[in-house]
């Protein structure tokens, strides 16, 4: 079985405790990180906007493009540690829920945590992000609570009975 | 020359100029552009030499303020002032990324306003892009305040932001006075971003984190926290002593150069470069430009669509016109373009240009619409921003920000 954990930054060593709890002890484990490059082109078209101030000369090597991918790594790392079992890394650049489901085809399960409200049953414990990735998943999804999975009473209660429908 | 000709050709040098700005071609710089285009206009006639020379002077005080502002921005970065911040957001934070963007905010803001939105776009955006990463948080909020408060905190002091340089003399006010009649529109606008912010990004902001070691206090540098302390106390002091700010900017230039010219840290390439000399003939030949478009029309239609007084409702419309022409033109030639009409009104009409040509740049965030027009037209490498979310983050600021800071405006000059 093909076990893909796909981690983000704030969650990922719940995330990782909990797939370990759950996954079959004979499962080829791949940990994967997706850096979401937005922040760095919008870093690169705010420096543009100056209009010819500070531009850094052609061919630089992109410096934040540095810090992330050794940001990444690291990570991928602790994770693996954490784990405490042997597992292939994965990093990826680009569009976060696209690079996840192209990561997932060749998967049998794809692990990931919850990335919306985390104190509320409901649609809005899914950011848009987790939201495209398990509507589109082209393998099975196992989704968990990256904290204390919230009780049942933090549904808001139903509509009265006699309200009319709108 | 016939004024009508003239003005039609003033325009398309100063459209072409733009264009080549933002697109930066390879074989042309746009300072060479708004030289050879502002040589051009005087050789046929379109500006008279006089009114050249005079544009050229009127702008000299101000790139040679820009020039000291930029070398005080490098002799910080490299005291080591911009990584030390890092440290700090990062401690401040102790782990939440709410606190961290709090930390942020605040760190940028007062970073935009004494250093210039320059130093925190160049300098400061990329610490805290890795401060984000060190702590295994989504950058994404983080770097969007950033970018959204290079534009609205750069409202309070005259060395924020070149637009208000460029009008700072023409307003009439002294450092102190343009400083205390932008503080109330700068506190709304940066409130407004955060009320925003913390709404738009709460997802981002509020995911369960495991604890993790709390970072050491930072070393502050001392030395360039005390060069920036006496700089600013000399802004603020200037009109009392009667001694332009000018030369305290170019004091705490020297002051903060010549100790690592000496020791060798910092290299004359290094400190040329940082002083961006090819931007400053840019501004030059663009005032020029500017001032050939005014004389021949320019000016009257200015006039014409502009209000000149200095009631709530003329203060909204300056603002909300001021935000458009930046859009379409870019907030520099806005600024030349709208402050002389405007400074004959006054400097309440001035401050609300201000307003409208720093913060109305959030709307996109490549500076102006004409801009990302322009760099999605020759498909430039963008395109993997989500377009669509950071308009929207701009919608939400832009016109309440616009709203806020104009009324606080309109009050601070009425108290």
């Amino acid at each position: 079985m093909r076990a893909l954990i796909w981690i983000i930054e704030d969650t990922w060593q719940a995330t990782v405790s909990q797939a370990a709890a759950f996954r079959p002890a004979d499962a080829d484990i791949t940990l994967l990180h997706v850096t979401n490059t937005e922040p760095e082109t919008l870093a690169r078209a705010a420096r543009r906007g100056l209009l010819g101030r500070h531009q850094p000369p052609t061919g630089a090597p992109e410096p934040l493009q540095a810090i992330s991918e050794q940001a990444a790594q690291a990570l991928l790392a602790d994770a693996q540690n954490q784990l405490q079992r042997p597992a292939a890394l994965q990093a990826r650049r680009g569009r976060v829920e696209q690079e996840v489901i192209t990561a997932a085809e060749p998967m049998d399960i794809l692990i990931l945590a919850r990335d919306g409200d985390h104190q509320h049953l409901g649609p809005r414990s899914l950011g848009p992000t987790a939201r495209y990735v398990v509507d589109h998943a082209p393998c099975d999804v196992l989704l968990i609570w990256p904290d204390t999975t919230p009780s049942l009473t933090t549904i808001p209660p139903p509509p009265p009975a006699d309200a009319k429908p709108r | 020359m016939a004024d009508d000709l003239a003005l039609v050709l003033a325009l398309v040098v100063l459209a072409v100029t733009l264009g080549v700005a933002v697109a930066r071609p390879p074989f042309v710089s746009e300072a060479v552009a708004a030289l050879v285009g502002a040589v051009l206009l005087v050789v046929v006639g379109a500006v008279s030499f006089s009114q050249a020379v005079h544009a050229v002077r009127g702008l000299g005080s101000t790139v040679g303020f820009l020039a000291a502002m930029l070398l005080i921005a490098e002799g910080c970065r490299r005291e080591g002032l911009f990584d030390a911040m890092g440290a700090l957001m990062a401690r401040g934070a102790g782990g939440s990324p709410q606190r961290l963007l709090a930390f942020v905010f605040v760190i940028a803001a007062v970073i935009t306003a004494v250093l210039s939105l320059d130093a925190n776009v160049v300098l400061l955006t990329p610490v805290v892009f890795a401060t984000a990463a060190r702590m295994r948080t989504s950058a994404k909020p983080q770097v969007y305040a950033c970018a959204h408060l290079a534009n609205s905190a750069s409202l309070l002091l005259p060395v924020s932001n070149l637009t208000n340089l460029l009008a700072f003399h023409a307003s009439g006010l002294s450092f102190l006075h343009f400083g205390a009649l932008m503080a109330l529109p700068t506190l709304a606008a940066v409130g407004v971003e955060w009320v925003v912010f913390t709404r738009f990004f709460a997802v981002d902001l509020r995911r369960p984190r495991r604890a993790g070691k709390r970072p050491a206090r930072p070393e502050l540098p001392r030395f360039a926290l005390v060069v920036l302390a006496l700089t600013l106390a000399g802004f603020a002091a200037s009109s009392l002593v009667g001694v332009a700010p000018v030369w305290f900017a170019a004091a705490g230039a020297a002051a903060i150069t010549l100790p690592a010219l000496v020791r060798g840290t910092a290299t004359p390439v290094r400190l040329t470069r940082a002083v961006e000399p090819g931007f400053l003939v840019f501004v030059l030949g663009l005032g020029v430009i500017v001032a050939a478009a005014s004389a021949n029309g320019l000016d009257s239609a200015v006039r014409a669509v502009l209000p000149t007084g200095g009631s709530l409702p003329d203060l909204l419309a300056i603002a909300a016109i001021s935000a458009i022409l930046a859009n379409l033109v870019n907030n520099l030639p806005a600024t030349l373009m709208l402050v002389p009409v405007a400074a004959a009104a006054g400097p309440g009409p001035v401050l609300a240009t201000l307003i409208g040509v720093n913060i109305g740049p959030n709307l996109t965030y490549v500076g102006s619409l004409a801009t990302l027009l322009w760099r999605r037209i020759l498909r430039a490498e963008d395109s993997d921003v989500e377009l669509g979310e950071f308009l929207r983050l701009g919608a939400l600021t832009v016109p309440a920000s616009l709203l806020a800071a104009t009324v606080l405006l309109w009050v601070g000059l009425h108290v």
